[in-house]
């Protein structure tokens, strides 16, 4: 494979493999503890919820589908009447404090008006209905957490002077570092010594709540307030958001939110790479550092400090090849920690490339090429599996990102491979997690370091490419 | 509109796609939009497959929706035509593309011309069928197909085989046990003394298809997948099918009773003449099979007038509740299927052998029944294993849908005298496990409870502050255990005795260095 001097992009034919976005309710509704999620489509999209989300389906979960019969289809069914008595239903057995209405392919195509529906219902259930439209003619995978949280944006209420922020959001919201702890780490006497300023930074992205917490507490150290999240825990504690309000996301597929957050909310946008490695989290520390004119404090030594923690696991990955097949977004910053920890990226597949959300992630993924005297990757926006598959025959890599519908498959012709939706649902964010990533990148070259000498590489009887 | 949490049977093109995947060298391509290629994950997670899944998809996006798919269908039938030179492609409608009502025959019809593989259009209606309907359709679609062709190219050899054979069909891909069984068919039939002429769709290749019909007579082992495609051979070919399960040894006799008859419609190309299975029956379900043995000893008396609650597919569900009191003397308090489309034969067959007939596709209501009924054991699908664990009432698991575990790599086959093994397993652990707990709770539990306890003491002196207690919770509970260990060492290593939410973390960043 020839080395590229620049990052190139391509654009190929779509024919990939991904989970259709409205898998985000798996996650968000878990997120937002109060809330319900209603996915207006068909059995087809209510088999592959059931089949994608396995176990959590019989755990009482807070979604469910709305499912269109004929009737719905050929509008002898009126669906302001159809949504209400489900709706009605729904605030009957379970009570959440917002509905979440998750527009399908099918909604799109018969053009259901459930943007001009949900207002006349929220009146009349004295309930708020969020409709976001999650299809799969639009989007892919992670994106439907962008559309939900963008329509969450309007929610959000109108973030007003400094004083009232203040009583509106109590220092005591987040955690005081213990005194004892400080003196472990040292590192945290100095953000105790600083006053919290007046930026106001509210971060997007949805993150498991511990994860969120370490992330408060990294910029805490910086003396940086975290003044909310979007979302928030609950539907009732979203963020005040508002001109002069500050908003950086945390996930690379947040590019709606993003949009809507400046254009709509009239936020200030801070474009920083993502907080995924720890060169990701320092960077974006850094970044936002830089806006609020804070010299940012002791980050080298930890983000040395945490590379010398993986020091085992960069033994194992140094000099290896890998080659992203791509479908949920993260393939970027992903991409770019795992060169910076030593491996050769052949390419990064990817559904959907905002060349703007992602700038400052994209230029660090070039330094970090240019840094480790790495070849640039190829990036392939909307990729074609099938010639992916001839590509990955020609350059054999040692591990593939992949999706679930070729890992098997893969790994039965001798090709190692890694469930790229693992990434989404592990905890891979921040200093702390960083572990977590190579974790789940090395577990297959471990595995298959200790049953190598087995001898048992190949186990199907088909070639690569067919 | 209708609120629906879970379903028993997928949509239709979920059935299409498991008859062209379980065909050798048939691609299915589906008009859907990107995302409903989840059948791929499916079958190559649940089935383990080695290889790729032959289904891609002709994707839906904003531009067909404003323009029409055009030329794109065509060309995706063509590329993959050249690609892989499939023998059939299967263009197959989704929930999507129902609605769009694109003429998709015409897309199948230009396409065919440039195409080497023949082209076909599944003909399921997404709103009119489920998953088993339009599976079962597929299939005879598929047969009428190659048989109709072969019929105009005369390469249609109709006369039956010298010796006596037999067609499997019905066993496919994500099929509740498919392999096992059609392993333990094939075994019987070759103790029958009785040739497998074809096995359809699984590992069927298309190119053979026009030799089906010289086999002396078809067996249809599951109701749901497989009838269609009989009764087109036997209108159009004069070919007897059967279609008694043989699940059970009362069944199994029956169906090799049958298999008896038509083989001795034939007796003149017998070389010993007519058969007589008798003894054989005999003996196997005497000697061979445990299970008959099985219900006469003690063991399964106290199963005795034990109640019992059977769902799922309208042939596992009519045969494991005729198992369950015909064979074991059990009582089925209710007997049901989500088979809608099949009630009437479903009444039929448990007619008299249990108190109440349910027939839904609502898991609330099936939940709500067992939950009334309260009985000791529960035989259903995956979801009545789920209600199970919730009522505290031990389940087996006898009918799709299924889970990962239900596709064993052992031998696990349902039909025939192996299967009646591993019922009689299947029922009688399930029964032993809610007596066991049923005693535990007389005699309140193990009396060893509290050494065991003494000893797996995680009591420490350290105090866990309600925020960390809480962050604590929110942590799965498959790791909770060790991180609060990992926490607690980490505490005491550096003389803590209050733990915070930050000295969580800094264990944790601890761990990781």
């Amino acid at each position: 494979m020839k080395t590229l001097e620049t990052l190139t992009f391509e654009c190929e034919t779509g024919n990939y493999h991904t989970f259709c976005p409205i898998s985000c309710v798996a996650w968000l509704y878990q997120k937002i503890e109060d809330s319900f999620f209603l996915v207006v489509g068909t059995k087809t999209c209510g088999y592959f919820l059931q089949n994608a989300l396995g176990v959590m389906i019989f755990a009482e979960p807070r979604y469910a589908m709305a499912e269109l019969e004929e009737g719905d289809i050929s509008a002898q069914l009126n669906d302001q009447e159809e949504l209400g008595r489900i709706c009605r239903q729904i605030k009957r057995d379970r009570d959440p404090s917002v509905i979440i209405w998750i527009g399908t392919c099918t909604t799109e195509i018969i053009k259901m008006d459930l943007e001009g529906i949900g207002p006349k219902l929220e009146k009349e259930l004295g309930l708020p209905i969020i409709v976001a439209r999650a299809n799969g003619l639009d989007y892919a995978f992670t994106q439907g957490e962008d559309t939900v949280l963008a329509a969450m944006t309007h929610r959000c209420p109108e973030y007003q002077s400094k004083k009232d922020e203040q009583q509106q959001y109590p220092v005591e919201n987040i955690d005081k570092p213990d005194v004892i702890l400080s003196k472990l780490s040292g590192s945290i006497s100095k953000a105790i010594e600083h006053q919290s300023h007046d930026h106001i930074l509210v971060l997007f992205g949805s993150l498991p709540s511990t994860v969120a917490s370490q992330l408060n507490s990294e910029l805490e150290r910086q003396s940086i307030r975290v003044s909310g999240w979007l979302p928030s825990q609950r539907y009732t504690e979203l963020p005040s958001l508002g001109k002069g309000v500050y908003v950086c996301g945390v996930n690379p597929f947040l590019s709606r939110t993003a949009t809507t957050l400046m254009r709509r909310r009239k936020c200030q946008l801070i474009g920083a790479p993502f907080p995924i490695g720890p060169d990701g989290t320092r960077a974006w520390i850094e970044k936002i550092c830089s806006v609020f004119n804070i010299e940012p404090y002791g980050l080298e030594e930890r983000e040395n400090k945490i590379w010398k923690g993986l020091r085992d696991y960069l033994e194992i990955v140094t000099g290896k090849s890998i080659f992203f097949m791509g479908d949920n977004l993260l393939e970027i910053s992903l991409a770019r920690f795992l060169i910076r920890c030593g491996m050769i990226v052949y390419e990064i597949g990817i559904p959907y490339m905002d060349k703007r959300y992602q700038a400052a992630e994209l230029s660090l993924l070039q330094d970090t090429c240019i840094k480790m005297n790495k070849p640039m990757p190829r990036i392939v926006e909307k990729p074609d599996n099938y010639n992916q598959m001839q590509r990955m025959h020609e350059l054999r890599p040692d591990l593939a990102i992949t999706g679930m519908a070729h890992a098997n498959p893969l790994e039965a012709r001798g090709i190692d491979t890694k469930w790229s939706v693992e990434f989404t649902f592990a905890q891979i964010h921040g200093f702390i997690n960083s572990k977590d990533v190579l974790e789940l990148v090395t577990r297959p070259l471990r595995r298959n370091t200790d049953l190598g000498a087995l001898g048992w590489n190949n186990l199907s009887k088909q070639a690569l490419t067919t | 509109m209708k609120l629906a949490y879970w379903m028993y049977a997928g949509p239709a093109h979920i059935g299409t796609l498991r008859i062209a995947s379980s065909f050798r060298n048939v691609h299915a391509i589906m008009h859907a939009p990107l995302g409903d290629d989840y059948f791929n994950v499916m079958r190559s997670m649940l089935e383990r497959e080695r290889d790729f899944t032959p289904v891609t998809a002709s994707i839906v996006d904003r531009h067909v929706l404003a323009r029409g798919s055009q030329e794109k269908v065509i060309n995706n039938i063509n590329r993959k035509d050249e690609e892989q030179r499939p023998d059939l492609i299967v263009l197959t409608p989704t929930c999507t593309s129902s609605i769009l009502q694109e003429d998709l025959q015409n897309f199948v019809d230009r396409a065919s011309i440039n195409s080497v593989s023949d082209v076909i259009l599944a003909d399921v209606n997404h709103y009119r069928v489920n998953e088993l309907q339009a599976a079962d359709r597929t299939l005879e679609q598929i047969v009428r197909h190659c048989l109709d062709k072969a019929r105009n190219q005369n390469g249609l050899n109709c006369s039956v085989t010298d010796k006596p054979s037999a067609n499997i069909i019905g066993t496919s891909t994500l099929g509740f046990h498919n392999q096992h069984d059609c392993r333990e068919l094939k075994r019987l039939l070759q103790d029958l003394g009785i040739v497998v002429n074809q096995v359809v769709p699984e590992g069927g290749s298309l190119k053979e298809l026009k030799d089906l019909p010289r086999a002396w007579f078809n067996i249809i082992p599951y109701r749901e997948i497989g009838l269609m495609t009989a009764i087109l051979l036997e209108k159009e070919y004069g070919m007897p099918y059967i279609s008694t399960t043989p699940m059970g040894i009362l069944d199994t006799a029956d169906f090799i009773r049958q298999i008896e008859i038509h083989m001795n419609a034939w007796n003149f190309l017998l070389p010993n003449g007519s058969v007589h299975y008798k003894p054989y029956i005999e003996n196997q379900t005497k000697f061979v099979s445990q299970a008959a043995w099985f219900s006469r000893s003690i063991d399964c008396q106290n199963l005795a007038g034990k109640e019992a609650v059977v769902f799922g597919d309208a042939t596992h569900a009519a045969s494991i509740t005729k198992i369950l009191v015909k064979e074991m003397g059990i009582h089925v308090s209710c007997s049901g299927t989500y088979c809608k489309h099949d009630t009437k034969w479903f009444i039929e067959q448990v007619q008299g052998l249990c108190d109440e007939v349910l027939i839904t596709e609502d898991h609330t209501e099936v939940g709500d029944t067992i939950a009334c009924i309260q009985p000791f054991a529960i035989f259903g699908t995956q979801m009545e294993r789920h209600i199970g664990k919730r009522l505290d009432i031990p389940s087996g698991v006898i009918s799709s849908p299924v889970h990962i575990q239900n596709f064993p790599l052992g031998y696990r086959p349902f039909l025939g005298y192996e299967g009646t093994n591993q019922i009689a397993d299947l029922v009688y652990n399930s029964f032993t496990l809610g007596m066991e707990d049923h005693l535990l709770d007389v005699f309140g539990g193990h009396d060893t409870k509290e050494v065991i306890t003494k000893m797996l003491s995680t009591d420490t002196d350290l105090d866990w502050t309600a925020e960390s207690q809480s962050e604590l919770n929110k942590i799965p509970g498959f790791v909770r255990g060790r991180v609060k260990r990992n926490t607690e060492i980490f505490a005491k290593q550096n003389n803590i005795t209050k733990i915070t939410v930050d000295v969580m973390y800094a264990a944790k960043e601890k761990l990781s260095q």
